[in-house]
């Protein structure tokens, strides 16, 4: 029974947040292989009505691309009276698009504490990590909740070239790395910005998104990749009315002077427009092989074919097979085992669900030679702990500040990298005083996680902002964990020295000695 | 990573601090009277500012005499003029840095051009990665050169002797030698619950071991406990006005107190972004600018602030590769090559742009895009620590394997 009780543990530790109260129970009695067959098919998992009422009430959670760009983007239209939009009619503007991103961060925090998909969670995490986008870039910050809405969530154990032509079709990407305005040099769409060539999303897209650094492209397939890649943007507004093309920026700012008419244009819309005229029709030759340019509509074609390449070559099932190890396994996991999940993605056509399978399957991340090993994540460090308390959150404020905080802001990853998963990337000095700091306060029940939401003090851009004012955020009093029910739900993972410690302190201090105990702060 | 602290062992180090501690008591004070001019700096300090994300070097010192650079750039190209800097009869500096003017002038600043990694990359995390692991082209490199220079350098270890800003520990000061971070912006003297005792002792209880969270803890604990420390009058000061801002120039302010506070401080780093201009990357005025104007009023606030103790530090700020020399379609700029490394501080022998300047016309262009690198990072770097911190070869070697031997011209960066 340890033994069980330990792989148990393991399971809930690497496949979702840790336990919350009873999860260790509910496990073993299930057994682990049909737990984890279960949150393999998460859709056969029900989500519990409060947290489906809980998203039902972010309303901005449903809205296209488009729709929040209309509701809160730039106010670019003319107010009523003629002249420009004032300083305070943008400042105005910005205020009221805090509630976007603010969304976007509740609705994910809210999912990964309280969803018994757990596994879909990580996944979510796993994906929008390597797909990054930034909160922080113009008006990403109010399309990474659509992002995640349409492009990733969908996909998450999926197919990887769905997810893959996801990604490369959404507003959050392409104005992320640039595409939008990658234009062939005098083509007919020249105009504006749109100049010529820009190679930032061809580069990441086969040294992040698809083959590795390693995976064998040069620079010559960087351009290349660019220039099929032409064209790949945004819906212009004459398209989204269906009148004959005229070249005005996306969304085409002149219908922001009729905004209701916009926003029925843009329901039910995709963002995404292949623009032809600004598409370069040549011949190119990517990874040795020779895609013939297509004039007119046919054009995004060659860029489909292009994902289809990427999708399919070998570099990309081994790039994904090691970072998906890595994310769940081992900081530098076994070579035979991502060998066998790279095989697995080619023969299964890059089905993520059967290589996460044969990985939660493989003896490497049964071995409990790795059990609770690894330096959790700060967002994994974070949530584990809200989930342990069992604290129902209405506010998720300070959460998102302690993640700010401790270096991985949610969606504030800057770099198309996205953050690092290992040890060594988050074990400092200040890690773990700020961890622990945490600990005390979220056991002493002190965070005020029950509070009401307030978007408006929420800076999605300036994450570090809210978490320097952290302090602030105490409550004076408040309703300690109870320290029993909390070890209880973590399980049977404390050394002796620390129930030891535990027992011999005050019990408002004890479930922040467990929370931030090296046992915590392991997985 | 952590490692085994060397705190409890009285190792070479200590005895060779000791030794030198000794020696600044002795009535010879000959050479250089560094030490007699400025009696509170004991060490020779370097802060490295990392700008990651590729700065477009050929902005912020624009090779003005140079007749291919405007063409290459229509909408983008700093000219001369509009409050730009004139810094020689060939280059020029960004007008957003007017800042370092007075540098310039008074010869505490300097430029390397044409600088860079010999590694060919356009990847930014492979770039950063072997800039700051200090072996271009090698991935298996565990540890970051300003870690191995910690290790090389003399004196005892104690917990803020290296210091990173920021929530995590970057690449370049990873290794070995134990490392503090500190919080940036106004958390850095935030208060801890650990300041509490009861709290402490029984957290204490919990991290004893000889393990790498233990020695985290302990390094942390201690590193708050200094820099509270330090920034005592820092926190009085901000308290009696209004908040200082957040960014570059609260850090740079707290790392100045810490110093004077704390003068076996010997090597400190930053780490900023928001440099990867693809798109609209503005000229005299924009987006870069915006970007290079805080950097350079924090330099000119650190310099300010460290007072007697910038005679003995210099600030390097490099940057993973430069941009392409042409500008692209979207009046921004692509992953480059070579780039501009900066240079400042009392010992810099400044006033000059350093390097061999390769030219912009097409044929002599690396990959006939970027600016080809003439001067190797690690020569560059390698040129100030020796002068500077007093490395000899063999410890360069530590700090930089494999190192391509050094010109006359670069070695002449630091004064003697």
């Amino acid at each position: 029974m340890t033994q069980d009780g330990a792989l148990v543990r393991h399971v809930i530790d690497r496949v979702g947040y840790g336990p919350r109260a009873g999860d260790l129970d509910l496990i073993a009695s299930r057994g682990v292989d049909r737990w984890l067959d279960d949150q393999i098919n998460p859709s056969a998992i029900a989500i519990p009505a409060d947290l489906t009422r809980h998203l039902d009430s972010l309303a901005t959670l449903r809205m296209t691309p488009t729709e929040t760009f209309v509701t809160y983007g730039p106010p670019s239209y003319r107010p009523p009276g003629g002249g420009k939009p004032t300083a305070d009619d943008l400042k105005a503007a910005i205020e009221k698009g805090r509630v976007v991103p603010a969304e976007a961060v509740e609705a994910r925090l809210l999912r990964a504490i309280s969803s018994p998909r757990q596994l879909e969670e990580r996944m979510v995490e796993f994906w929008f990590n390597h797909f990054n986008v930034f909160v922080g870039k113009g008006l990403d910050r109010l399309w990474v909740g659509a992002y995640e809405q349409e492009a990733i969530r969908p996909h998450v154990l999926g197919k990887f070239r769905d997810l893959l032509g996801a990604t490369a079709k959404h507003p959050a990407m392409l104005f992320y790395l640039d595409n939008w305005q990658n234009t062939a040099p005098g083509s007919p769409g020249v105009r504006g910005d749109f100049q010529g060539l820009n190679e930032n999303y061809a580069r990441e897209l086969m040294e992040l998104h698809t083959l590795g650094v390693n995976g064998g492209y040069t620079q010559d397939d960087v351009v290349n990749l660019a220039r099929i890649l032409t064209g790949w943007g945004f819906a212009r507004r004459d398209e989204n009315e269906g009148r004959p093309r005229r070249r005005l920026g996306f969304f085409g700012r002149a219908l922001m002077e009729r905004p209701s008419a916009m926003r029925a244009v843009a329901r039910g819309r995709r963002a995404f427009y292949f623009d032809p005229d600004r598409h370069d029709t040549g011949t190119k030759t990517l990874l040795g092989r020779a895609i013939p340019g297509r004039r007119g509509d046919d054009g995004v074609a060659e860029g489909e074919e292009a994902l289809d390449m990427l999708a399919q070559a070998p570099a990309t099932a081994r790039h994904i097979s090691y970072q998906l190890a890595q994310f769940f396994v081992a900081d530098a996991p076994d070579p035979a085992l991502v060998e066998t999940m790279a095989n697995t993605f080619q023969s299964s056509g890059g089905d993520i669900k059967a290589v996460v399978r044969v990985m939660l399957w493989s003896a490497a991340f049964r071995d409990p030679a790795i059990y609770a090993t690894r330096f959790k994540t700060p967002y994994h460090y974070v949530l584990s702990a809200v989930r342990a308390t069992g604290i129902e959150v209405r506010n998720i404020k300070p959460l998102y500040g302690m993640l700010a905080q401790l270096g991985q802001p949610l969606y504030g990853c800057q770099t198309p990298d996205g953050f690092k998963c290992t040890t060594d990337a988050w074990l400092n000095a200040d890690a773990m005083t700020r961890r622990i700091s945490f600990a005390v306060a979220l056991g002493a029940g002190r965070l005020p996680l029950d509070a009401d939401p307030d978007p408006q003090g929420f800076n999605a851009r300036r994450p570090e902002r809210m978490a320097e004012k952290e302090p602030a955020f105490l409550k004076a009093n408040g309703t300690p964990v109870a320290t029993s029910t909390l070890m209880t739900t973590l399980g049977d993972r404390f050394s002796q020295t620390t129930v030891g410690a535990v027992n011999a302190a005050a019990p408002p201090l004890q479930p922040g000695l467990l929370l931030g105990s090296p046992e915590f702060m392991k997985c | 990573m952590m490692h085994p602290s060397r705190l409890a062992i009285p190792s070479r180090r200590r005895l060779l601090k000791a030794a030198a501690a000794g020696a600044v008591l002795m009535p010879f004070a000959g050479g250089r009277a560094w030490a007699a001019s400025n009696p509170d700096s004991r060490g020779k300090r370097l802060v490295v500012v990392f700008l990651r994300g590729a700065v477009d070097g050929l902005s912020v010192v624009p090779p003005w005499g140079d007749p291919d650079y405007e063409e290459a750039r229509p909408t983008i190209a700093i000219r001369r003029g509009g409050g730009a800097i004139d810094l020689d009869d060939r280059f020029g500096l960004h007008p957003a840095l007017a800042a370092l003017t007075p540098f310039w002038q008074d010869r505490s600043l300097a430029f390397i051009h044409a600088c860079g990694s010999p590694d060919q990359t356009r990847s930014h995390f492979d770039a950063q990665d072997y800039m700051e692991s200090g072996t271009p082209g090698v991935k298996t490199t565990m540890d970051g050169w300003m870690n191995r220079l910690l290790g090389v350098l003399p004196g005892p270890r104690h917990s803020t002797e290296a210091i990173a800003f920021g929530p995590t520990m970057p690449r370049i000061l990873s290794g070995k030698q134990n490392v503090a971070n500190v919080p940036l912006g106004r958390g850095a003297n935030a208060p801890s619950v650990l300041d509490r005792p009861v709290i402490n002792a029984a957290f204490d209880q919990l991290y004893t071991g000889n393990d790498p969270l233990s020695h985290a803890y302990k390094e942390g604990l201690a590193a708050h406990k200094a820099v509270l420390a330090d920034l005592q009058t820092d926190m009085a000061a901000a308290d009696n006005g209004a908040p200082s801002p957040i960014g570059f120039d609260t850090d740079v302010q707290h790392l100045a107190t810490m110093i004077k506070q704390d003068p076996t401080i010997d090597l400190a780093f930053f780490a900023l972004g928001g440099w990867d201009t693809h798109i609209n990357q503005g000229a005299a005025e924009g987006q870069l600018a915006n970007h290079l104007k805080p950097l350079g009023d924090g330099l000119a606030v650190l310099a300010r602030d460290l007072g007697s103790a910038y005679g003995d530090t210099v600030i390097l700020v490099i940057s993973e590769f430069g941009r392409t020399v042409h500008e692209n379609g979207n009046r921004g700029t692509d992953h480059g090559h070579g780039n501009v490394m900066w240079v400042m501080g009392g010992p810099v022998a400044g006033g000059k742009v350093y390097g061999a300047w390769p030219g912009l016309s097409t044929e002599v262009l690396h990959d006939g895009r970027d600016l080809a690198v003439t001067t190797d990072f690690r020569t560059a770097v390698g040129a100030v620590l020796a002068g500077h911190m007093g490395l000899t070869d063999a410890q360069l070697d530590q700090v930089f394997p494999e190192r391509p031997t050094m010109s006359a011209d670069i070695t002449g960066i630091i004064r003697v």
